[in-house]
Order: C-alpha cells, then structure tokens, then sequence
C-alpha cells in the first residue's frame, strides 16, 4: 500500500476576533492518496474552505492554524517556512477559485497572468512559458489557445474563464489540487462540462483532488470517497458508496434526504430542522446534537470517531442499515 | 478612437468659447482699465483718445466680437501694462510655472505612491497611523502657511536654501530651465515642496486606501495561491489596479496645482504666470487676464485628453468602449 499524498490530521484553524475565537476548523482529518478524488462536502460555515486554505496556508488573519499536522509528500506543511509554501503553491499544490469572474485580475491579459505563474516556479524564457500556457489552455479545451492568450479576462465567459484558472492550476502538472466550489457559479450545462474534464484530467495526470462543495449531487458524480463537514468537524467520512447508501451519523442521512435525486421522484425533500449553530454559539459535545432526533445526555460529550474499515463517523448514536433505507 | 477625438475636439472648441465669454463679461464687471492707465489729472480728450486706441470706446457685443475674431488668429491684443502681445508675455512666463508644478507632482508621486504602498500594505501598525497623521497635516495645514514655514526653517534658521526667486537657468534641449544650474535647482527645491505637500498628501491617502480595498479580493488570493512573489502581487497586481482612480485624481490635481502656484509663486517671488495674472488682475490688464485663463482652460482640457487616453490604457475594460 502507498503512502497517501496528503494526511491531515486534528487540523485547527482558529479565528482570534474581538467577539470571540472562531474555531472554524476544529479538528479535521483527511486522507488522499494519488490519482484519488476527494469530495469536502458540508454547508456554508462549516469550514470546507477554511480547511482547504489552510493546507496551503494561505488563512486569513486574524486566522491561524493552531493545531495539528499536515503531511504533503512526507513534508510537514505546518513546519514549511513562508517561502517553501510560496515555492509548492500553483507549484505541487493548485487551487481553484469559486468564482471565476473574480479570480483572475482584470486589468492583466490571461498571458501575462499564465506566464507570471509558470516563471514564478522555473526559469524558462517568456517564449518557452508562453508555449507551456497556450499547451494548458488547448487541454482544458478553449479554441484557438495561441490567440485566446492575449485576451483580457472579461473577453471570456464564466465558463471559459473557469477553464482558464483550471488552465492555470494545471500548469505544472501539480500534485494536488483544491479545488473549492469551482462550478458552483456556472450554470449546470457549463458545470457537467468542468466536471466531466476534471475527472479526465486528474486521472490522466493522476493527481489528487480534493473537490469543496455543499453540492453532495455533484461529489457522487465525481468522487471517490467524500468527508462531510460539519460545524468545523468531518462527522462522516469514506467511499461515495459506504457513505451515501449507508450514512451512519444522522446530518449524513439529513443531508442525501435533502438532495434532489433523479431516481426518486414524487416525494418531497425532507429538511433538517433547525439550522447550523453560529460560529460563536457551538454547543459543546456534539455540535449537531440540538437538531438530531437521535440525541441523548451522552451527546454533551464529545463523539470520538468510530472506524469500520475506512468509513468512519463521529456519532454516539449511529444509525443501522435499516433505518437508513428510504 | 478617431470619433472619439473628433468629440472630444468639438466639446473643447464649445467650452473655449463660453469660457472666453464668460471671462470676457467678469473682467469687463471688475473695472475701467483706464481709470488705473491714465493718470488722475488726465484730460476727457486724453481719455477718449487712449479708449479709442484701445478700443475701449465701441459696445460691449462689438468688443466681444472684435476680441473673438483676432482671437481666433492668436491675437488676444496687447497688454496694457506691458504693450506686448498679451500671448507673448504670458508665454515668457509660463515655462517657469511648468516647471514649479510638474516637479512639484512628480514630487508627489515619487513621495506619495510608496509611501501610500507601504502604509497600505500594513493597516493599523504605528507606519500605517504615523503616514496617515502625517498626511492629515498636509491636507489641513493652509498651504501659505506651509510656504512661509519652509522660508522660516531652511531660508531662515539653516540658512540652507534661498526663498525667493529663480535663480540661474540653463538650457537644456532648447528649453531654458532651473534644472540645468544647481543655483536653479536650489531655488526650486522650497517652491515645489510647498507645492508638492498636499498633492503628496492626496497620493498617500488614495494609494492607501486603494491597497487596502484590492488586497483582500479574491484575484489577489488566487495570485498567492498560483505561488507569486508578495513583491509581483503588490507591484505588478495591486499597483496596476490602484493606478486607475490614481491618474484619474491626478489629472484633475494637476490643474489645480497650476491654481494654488498661485499662492506658491507669491510667497516665493517665483516669476511664473501665477504672478503675472494676480499683478494683471490689480492692473486691471484685461489682454492678459483673458488670455490667461482661456490658455489655463486649454490646458485643462488636453489634460484631461490624456487622462481619457491613460485611463482606457491601464483599463481593458474600458478600451473596446472608447
């Protein structure tokens, strides 16, 4: 067996704000190997992106990872110095953006913006960086790359746009991508398009991909295995199949009862009731405990995760394949 | 581009035109030039005589009209004071006030834009609010006053820097300039500093908050996460977005510190335009008054010209509008 890519584990990322410590990422584990995609799946504020920002360190202050460890490689990321996370950005480690309209500068044809990323990392000539771009361009499909090249970024639409910053993250062939929300800003034609390319891309290249979204229709279609987030904690994780027809911690259930399915038609979505506690007003013990049905005293402590094969939850009261069947 | 300019031209002629007469009314609202150019024990035959000759005599509308049409061959009439071409004199001087006031905003820029990047780039540290103090100072702190406390600290007290004049010229490509003798030089030094203090003050608090508000968008972020230098981000990204509303605000400055050289060339006797039209002004020198502000609106329009045309090459956005 390999070792994974990227091994996260007990990841904290802390907000120090005049109201209080956000504890936006409070204790995450993940696991990727090569070649693997991995779906971060969870609702606004439950700390996907945090998460995904924080292994390339790039948190905003008055955030800070506080704890844990992040191994890329055999390399302790928490340990890398400002200049070697600078060096693996865009380098071995990629990212992608959420809204395309916004990522790419404005004022910068999408050359300048391509070739600056690739002379950032080695030193090739403008001419050999500005065939490497036009090459990036032409695999994520844009017609006639070698002219596209000296456009500005608001000549394309989002679709294309998005193609470009994918575009830009594959330039060195990178490791590992992070790719957070990338298609939820496209319409759904666009976004079947990106989706169907990534996967093709990332098991060509045979890198690793951790997709962020709050959209588990879209993470069944393209990974392999998901983590469910919840309140700055991973409550579920393990493959698309274990997790999705056998949820075992209820915010699972609640979240593929609430998601539009094509082959259960006629039936009303269910809801989880209540809403996600406020970054400041977590309950201690189980954060999803004042929504859960299920919830008894011992709720007011912390679940440790519970391991069977490599599905795991954090769930005092798990559910049994039975009730779990719809 | 060419439909563009042709606007742009059109538009010019139509403000130089209620410019001259709107100025053409007021100076002819300030006073009779004679009763300054005649002395008072002057004949009503010497009176009719000199208002003959300078046509002071016929109906406002006529003057007007005799005024345009040698205007329009670039004859703005004689000066009074000076019996030369009101052009010519204003001309002889306008080099000098040039010269004060491109140094004085190239002064401003070379001062302001880092320290604006540096304060930007470190919000709520003691750089940040010692900047912001400072340019608060230049801002608040009456420009004549700030003139007269240079004289007082280098002229006076260090004795370092001479307060009043010119100084030595030179010349350099067929231009005569202080820049060419350090006597020059040294003159200018007081003068364009008095100029530059608010402009300089102006640029810090633009760039500032122009860092401030592009640092946190996202393009910044994915430039990071695409492994740039923080030196490329701020330089290159940050600085290319920020110069828009930057060259914007300084066109229009650039004007004004051709207003305020006023003040400027009179506490430091510097013999630029600004002392010529406040001299004409009292003078009652009607040629040079006028033909003094329509140059001044002209050159207020090419300003903003290049403006238009810096502003639609820093903005892509803009170009295929234009």
């Amino acid at each position: 067996m390999t070792a994974p890519l990227l091994k996260v584990q007990g990841l904290k990322t802390w907000f120090d704000t005049p109201r209080g410590m956000v504890k936006s990422v409070d204790g995450v584990d993940l696991e990727l190997r090569r070649g693997e995609i991995l779906g971060l799946v969870g609702e606004s504020g439950s700390g996907k992106s945090v998460t995904g920002f924080s292994l390339i360190g790039l948190v905003d202050a008055p955030g800070r990872v506080v704890d844990g460890r992040i191994d890329f490689k055999g390399e302790d990321l928490r340990a890398a110095s400002p200049a070697r996370l600078r060096e693996l950005r865009g380098d071995r480690i990629a990212m992608i953006f959420q809204d395309p309209m916004m990522t790419l500068n404005p004022v910068l044809r999408i050359g300048t913006q391509m070739i600056e990323t690739v002379r950032a990392h080695r030193k090739v000539s403008r001419a050999e960086a500005r065939a490497k771009a036009v090459e990036a361009l032409g695999k994520v499909g844009i017609p006639r790359p070698a002219e596209r090249i000296d456009a500005y970024p608001h000549e394309f639409s989002g679709g294309m746009r998005q193609r470009v910053a994918i575009a830009i993250a594959l330039l060195h062939e990178p490791d590992l991508i992070i790719a957070d929300e990338p298609t939820t800003a496209l319409d759904v034609t666009i976004q079947s398009q990106i989706l169907a390319e990534v996967q093709k891309l990332a098991a060509e290249m045979g890198m690793g991909l951790i997709w962020i979204s709050h959209d588990l229709g879209v993470v069944a279609a393209l990974a392999q295995r998901v983590a469910v987030m919840y309140a700055g904690r991973i409550v579920e994780r393990g493959t698309i199949d274990e997790v999705l027809d056998t949820p075992r911690h209820p915010y699972t259930a609640g979240l593929i009862g609430s998601t539009p399915m094509a082959n259960v038609r006629g039936r009303p979505l269910r809801q989880i009731p209540g809403s996600a506690p406020p970054p400041l007003g977590r309950p201690e013990g189980c954060p999803f405990r004042p929504r859960c049905a299920h919830a008894t005293d011992i709720c007011r402590t912390e679940p440790a995760e519970t391991l069977a094969g490599g599905h795991g939850w954090r769930c005092f009261h798990p559910l049994q394949d039975a009730e779990v069947r719809p | 581009m060419t439909v563009f300019i042709l606007r742009r031209l059109i538009q010019a002629v139509i403000v130089l035109l209620v410019t001259s007469v709107i100025v053409f009314l007021g100076v002819y609202a300030i006073g009779d030039p004679l009763e300054i150019l005649l002395p008072g024990d002057a004949t009503a035959a010497e009176r009719a005589q000199v208002a003959a000759s300078l046509n002071l005599d016929a109906p406002l509308p006529l003057q007007y009209v005799t005024f345009l049409t040698s205007a329009l061959t670039g004859d703005f009439g004689n000066s009074f004071v000076f019996n030369r071409p009101a052009l010519t004199v204003i001309f002889e001087r306008l080099p000098a006030t040039l010269e004060l006031t491109i140094t004085a905003l190239v002064l401003s820029l070379v001062i302001g834009l880092p320290l604006g990047l540096w304060a930007g780039t470190r919000p709520g540290t003691l750089v940040d609010e010692s900047v912001m103090t400072g340019s608060i100072l230049g801002f608040s702190l009456p420009n004549f006053w700030q003139g007269m406390m240079l004289v007082m600290i280098f002229s006076v007290w260090l004795g370092w820097l001479p307060s009043t004049g010119r100084g030595d010229t030179g010349t350099i490509l067929g231009i005569r300039t202080s820049f060419a003798t350090w006597d020059g030089v040294t003159h200018l030094i007081l003068p364009a500093t008095n100029l530059a203090l608010a402009q300089i003050a102006l640029v810090i608090r633009l760039t500032r908050t122009g860092v401030q508000e592009t640092m946190p968008l996202d393009f910044v972020k994915f430039a990071r996460a695409r492994g740039l230098s923080e030196r490329r981000i701020l330089f290159v990204h940050v600085f290319k977005t920020i110069l828009i509303p930057i060259v914007t605000v300084i066109g229009v400055e650039f004007g004004s510190l051709i207003a305020f050289a006023v003040v400027t060339e009179t506490i430091f006797a510097w013999p630029g335009v600004g002392k010529l039209i406040i001299d004409s002004i009292n003078a009652l020198d009607r040629p040079v008054v006028v033909a003094y502000i329509l140059v001044i609106v002209a050159m207020f329009i090419v300003i903003n010209f290049l403006v238009d045309v810096l502003y639609s090459l820093l903005d892509p956005r803009i170009r295929g509008r234009a």
